[in-house]
């Protein structure tokens, strides 16, 4: 389900951003905006089903997906404003000088320092890291951006340290460092070995 | 604390788009556009996300897994966790208060380890939003490294914490 999630969907919906000229507002015909929100609607049909024949199961279903659906919002507000912050008034080289290849230990300290500051699900980092990456930021710092915000999230640590202690907490912190670092060295070391990225270089979205 | 920080995003955020108002006024609207756009661009992902999750959190209860967990030791059930971690999603308030109760109920420090590392690490339901925007590569070893990690993460912790 989740492979399949992916496919299709995905070129479909940059298509028309490519081929139209730069600053034109994107028209969607009905089709492509059923294409769009198909898996959404697929959900929406399962969560109706469910209301209609297992009321008493589909009921924390529904609070639930309220809950997170605003969560969501609130959050992919300000960080959709980041994007388009980052987009327009961060210059391409100031990426790759703070965040690319040669950025070293300070790179490195400064991916991980941002994401575990932030608030939010891993999801919410997700268009922010390919912004960075598509921006010219080393694999390295994306991958150590996306793990820490992933599991060493200040307020994250917080809750952690109330419900497991402490020492449970500075146990998985300490080991979680090193792993993080060396599964970005890894995963950079892959991508150099096959290659390069396989993701399109900043899209030309914006004109400068 | 997290919608504290929240907040935080939103007032330093806007509060950089004022200032770029201030310098730019035709760059700070270019940027609004591209905001608008990326979110309407990224909702239709988002809210299947959003759907599956609902759904997984309604239809699993936190109850089912710890019944799921709690019982068993030893490598299997260590496997087994992070295997259910990598697989669910649960929501870091929810996981953690959770993961405590797993713990006094007498799962191992390793297995409860392993069930949470994985848990946060690794997103399955999110892996094509994943690979969407930072492409397949990353993407997927991430996730495969995050869970032999997660495993490697637990064990170490059963033999630090006694």
């Amino acid at each position: 389900m989740n492979t399949k999630l992916a496919g299709p969907s995905a070129p479909g919906r940059q298509a028309p951003a490519d081929r139209l000229p730069q600053g034109a507002p994107r028209k969607k015909t009905a089709r492509q905006w059923l294409a769009d929100y198909r898996w959404v609607l697929l959900i929406a049909i399962a969560d109706l089903l469910l209301w209609l024949f297992w009321p008493s199961s589909a009921a924390p279903v529904l609070r639930n997906t309220w809950d997170y659906l605003l969560e969501m919002i609130l959050i992919l507000i300000p960080v959709a404003m980041l994007i388009g912050l980052l987009e327009v008034w961060v210059p391409k080289q100031l990426i790759g000088k703070y965040l690319g290849r040669e950025s070293g230990w300070r790179g490195m300290a400064l991916s991980g320092l941002f994401s575990t500051a932030m608030a939010g699900p891993l999801y919410i980092a997700l268009p922010i890291a390919g912004m960075l990456l598509r921006k010219g930021a080393s694999p390295l710092n994306v991958v150590i951006f996306l793990n820490v915000w992933a599991a060493i999230k200040i307020p994250q640590l917080l809750v952690e340290t109330k419900f497991l202690g402490p020492a449970f907490m500075l146990a998985r912190l300490a080991l979680t460092v090193p792993s993080v670092i060396l599964m970005g060295w890894l995963i950079q070391k892959g991508i150099e070995r096959t290659g390069g990225l396989d993701v399109a270089p900043a899209r030309s979205e914006v004109a400068r | 604390m997290s919608s504290l920080l929240t907040w935080g995003m939103y007032i330093i955020v806007f509060g950089a788009l004022g200032v770029l108002a201030l310098r730019d006024r035709a760059k700070a609207r270019q940027a609004i556009r591209v905001a608008v756009r990326s979110f309407l661009g990224i909702l239709p992902m988002m809210l299947a996300i959003i759907g599956l999750i609902g759904l997984l959190v309604g239809l699993v209860p936190s109850e089912v897994i710890s019944r799921y967990m709690g019982q068993g030791a030893g490598w299997w059930a260590t496997i087994t966790a992070s295997l259910i971690g990598a697989v669910l999603y649960i929501p870091s308030l929810v996981a953690f208060p959770l993961a405590g109760s797993l713990l006094r109920a007498g799962a191992s420090i390793t297995t409860v380890a392993a069930f949470l590392t994985a848990l946060v690490m690794v997103g399955t339901v999110t892996l094509p939003l994943e690979i969407k925007q930072v492409g397949k590569k990353i993407a997927v070893s991430r996730n495969l490294l995050s869970l032999l990690f997660a495993f490697v993460i637990a064990l170490f912790m059963g033999m630090v914490l006694r």
